[in-house]
């Protein structure tokens, strides 16, 4: 048996310490948001011409008075990912892009994808991300509430919310784009830490109606201990799926996967160390779980 | 209990077995297949331009503002109450009257039976709200009669837009209503939305008007600008005819000038108007006026009574073919914005495919190799009822005819990863009751009763997030809520039905064994 329980405290400065990181990093840094939310224009492109690279396209790109663009390599070696801020959404605004661009690099490319959001919906995709992730975390505390007792809730709630933190802590640290897959993934992340801590919590309860003799601090251990194998093998076979995802699936499913992969990883980290301590900090008894037998 | 029925288990052959044909039916010709049926792909991974347009009442708004006032003005006039100052100001329409008739004219506006001010029933509200102060009466739109305004010219737009999406012939488009001031347009296969694009951005409001150079015109003048951009003539505000009156506009070389022209036909009422206005008015100019601009401006040589016409103005025979096709779709009701344009060519649309494909296989195949080495005989079984969880999934799906997307295959590898695990805490529950129970058969049985609230609990948590997202989502992320979804329902139901029918066959042909998981 693994005492887990020793290491309560020390664990929770550091989870502390991180959920204190990441919100100074989202105030003051920021999240790197895609087009999805801050409108704007996006644009795949292949070139056909080992002439065309990062730097000539910026050169095009600069040309046209478009304002902020960012361009990068995409992936393959022929295929770029260009993003203009300047929001035109105007039904030409793609096609001059296109002839400046044939008239100053010459006609071997072609656009892959075009992605162009106005100010007005990128506002609206926003407004229902930040939605559909508070609603889903109401929605948890909601169930987890209905199936176990209000200490059992706030655990699960605090375990949830410092997963969603750290993840998105991570993204700006690391400045990766926000867009609407990231919010799906996010979103899964909530699901899956979910399933996670209620799979501990459910054998917390229980232990808890079997010993009437053995203290929560001791009693969460137990439990952990009782769960570990399942909650490592799950955890591996789904991170399994998720590199795979991340190295096989395509370009435009890496910031998915990878936000996924941190989910899972923080997810059960929380599982084990955020969720149980709450119960103990919480003064977790037979007590409380009887009181909703009786009921 | 570990023992099943021969009945039990011949109808869960049967079920893995249709889904394992449905599934399949993806994969066969859909001529020879039983079953037509199968998984739509979405934009992003067949190719193809979605496109997000908002109608901009403001000039609709207006106009119903100005009929307002002439009918407003023919009616007082009509029961002769005498008025001035009747005007649009700041989105209203204001007047005052002039005797102390404010009862009597607040009740022309405000009877349920007004023919002014229409009440609409449903929402208990009239079309205009009427504030009066002193003598002085304003009256606004209502919130019904907004919407009233904006859900008419939407269902219009709507089927000019499809009429005009129509004609340039793409493939299976699908055009639907978005609140109540938006129109979705999505067309799969279509990789270059350039054509359509300026077609939708065109409203192809169609008005023959004289060229005047009288500032007197009773109707009004005002100054419009040809389609160069430079030139401009004085143009009367009556319009003699519009594009509602036409039956038919075809592009056309004129064989003399060796230009191409658009001709058009009028139906009786046009033909009429033409014939009268070209007879009173030879020598004159008559502009063509298009959204605003003067297409051409010809001068009258003779009587036009036929009701055939044609239309001059350096076009080549894209834009002549373009205007034709405008000109018979009809005008739109309102100008329309593109406000978000999403487009995905169909080499990578291919691309994405084969990516997911591979990741799939890739993430199976990794996972099954692992459950094998972890379980042993348990994980053969475990990996059986993942395969046919597949097959479940995959055929649902095509049964319900989904839109398969990237985040979608994304979802579907993402349940070959956490479908496992119910059989793990299954097996890992069995496993500490083999510790305690030396009957085999019992300690499964335990395993199967005790894990049960674990896994229910954690996979409606998973189907909260799913759900929430299928709500509020949009597109492709939409996609991954479903696989999500219905890769929940077929993991416990491949779990509880196939797997623990497999583990208790082979559990009661062993039960004597120790160390069985």
């Amino acid at each position: 048996m693994i005492n887990f329980n020793k290491f309560y405290k020390l664990f929770n400065f550091f989870s502390l310490s991180l959920v204190i990181i990441s919100i100074l990093l989202l105030l003051f840094k920021g999240l790197n948001f895609g087009v999805d939310f801050k409108g704007g224009t996006l644009i795949e492109l292949r070139a056909n011409d080992k002439n065309i690279n990062v730097t000539t396209l910026r050169q095009s790109f600069s040309i046209m008075n478009l304002g902020d663009f960012n361009v990068k390599k995409f992936g393959n070696e022929n295929d770029f990912l260009i993003k203009i801020e300047k929001k035109d959404t105007s039904a030409s605004a793609i096609e001059i892009i296109k002839k400046e661009l044939l008239s100053s690099i010459g006609g071997s490319f072609n656009f892959r994808r075009v992605e162009n959001v106005g100010p007005k919906v990128s506002a609206e995709l926003l407004k229902s991300g930040v939605i559909a992730i508070a609603l889903s975390l109401a929605a948890m505390l909601f169930y987890i509430w209905i199936r176990f007792e209000w200490q059992f809730s706030l655990g699960a709630i605090i375990a949830l919310f410092h997963d969603v933190i750290i993840t998105l802590g991570l993204f700006s640290l690391f400045y990766l784009e926000i867009n609407l897959s990231i919010v799906a993934a996010v979103l899964t992340i909530v699901g899956y830490s979910m399933n996670d801590t209620v799979v501990i919590y459910d054998r917390v309860r229980e232990n808890l109606r079997k010993f009437s003799d053995i203290k929560i601090f001791e009693l969460t251990n137990i439990s952990i201990n009782e769960t570990l194998s399942r909650t490592i093998i799950t955890s591996f076979t789904t991170l399994l799926a998720l590199v795979s995802i991340y190295l096989f699936g395509g370009e435009i499913l890496k910031g998915f996967s990878l936000a996924m992969i941190m989910g899972v990883v923080l997810g059960t980290y929380s599982s084990i160390y955020i969720a149980n301590p709450i119960l103990v900090k919480l003064r977790v008894s037979q007590k409380t779980i009887l009181k909703e037998d009786t009921e | 209990m570990l023992y099943f029925s021969k009945l039990r288990i011949i109808l869960v052959s049967l079920v893995t077995f249709f889904f394992v044909y449905i599934a399949s039916s993806n994969f066969q010709d859909p001529e020879n297949s039983f079953i037509s049926k199968r998984i739509n792909l979405g934009l992003d991974l067949q190719g193809g331009s979605y496109l997000l347009l908002e109608i901009d009442n403001e000039p609709v708004e207006i106009q119903k503002l100005q009929n307002t006032t002439t009918v407003i003005r023919n009616f007082l006039k009509d029961k002769k109450i005498n008025f001035n100052d009747l005007r649009i100001q700041d989105k209203t329409i204001v007047f005052t009257v002039l005797k102390n008739n404010t009862d009597l004219v607040e009740a022309f506006f405000l009877d349920k039976e007004s023919v002014i001010n229409p009440y609409y029933n449903q929402y208990k509200s009239h079309q205009f709200d009427v504030t009066i102060e002193d003598k002085k009466f304003i009256l606004s739109l209502s919130k019904y009669g907004l919407i009233e305004i904006k859900t008419s010219s939407q269902d219009q737009a709507l089927e000019i837009v499809r009429r005009r999406v129509d004609e340039v012939g793409t493939n299976e488009p699908n055009i639907i209503k978005r609140g109540n001031n938006r129109i979705l347009v999505e067309l799969p296969g279509l990789d270059d939305p350039m054509r359509i694009k300026s077609l939708l951005g065109k409203t192809a409001n169609l008005t023959f008007r004289f060229v005047t150079q009288k500032n007197n015109d009773t109707f009004g003048t005002e100054m419009l600008k040809f389609e160069d951009g430079i030139n401009e003539a004085m143009v009367s505000k009556r319009i003699i005819l519009n594009g509602e009156n036409l039956l038919d506009a075809q592009p056309q070389m004129n064989n003399q000038t060796n230009e191409t022209v658009v001709t058009f036909t009028l139906d009786r009422v046009g033909a009429k108007k033409f014939g009268k206005a070209t007879s009173t008015g030879v020598g004159k100019q008559l502009a063509i006026v298009l959204d605003g601009k003067i297409v051409s401006a010809p001068t009258i040589q003779s009587v036009i009574a036929s009701g055939n016409g044609q239309i001059s103005g350096n076009f080549t025979f894209q834009s002549a073919t373009d205007l034709a096709l405008l000109l018979r779709s009809g005008a739109l009701p309102a100008p329309l914005n593109i406000i978000e344009e999403r487009t995905v060519g169909p080499d990578l649309g291919q691309d994405s495919i084969n990516a997911g494909v591979i990741a799939l296989m890739i993430g199976f195949l990794l996972v099954i190799i692992f459950m094998f080495f972890k379980y042993k005989i348990f994980g053969l079984i475990a990996n059986i009822t993942l395969l046919v969880n597949l097959f479940f999934l995959v055929g649902i799906l095509t049964l319900f005819e989904a839109t398969l997307t990237l985040p979608g295959i994304a979802g579907i590898i993402l349940t070959v990863g956490m479908a496992v695990d119910a059989n793990v805490l299954i097996f890992e529950r069995i496993k500490e009751e083999c510790k305690k129970e030396k009957n085999n058969i019992i300690a499964f049985d335990t395993g199967y009763v005790k894990s049960k609230t674990a896994i229910i609990d954690a996979n409606i948590t998973t189907l909260i997030a799913a759900i929430i997202l299928f709500i509020m989502g949009s597109g492709p992320v939409k996609g991954f809520s479903v696989t999500l979804a219905v890769g929940i329902f077929t993991t416990l139901f491949s779990v509880y039905f196939i797997a623990r029918m497999l583990t208790g066959l082979y559990v009661v042909k062993n039960k004597e064994k120790e160390k069985l998981i």
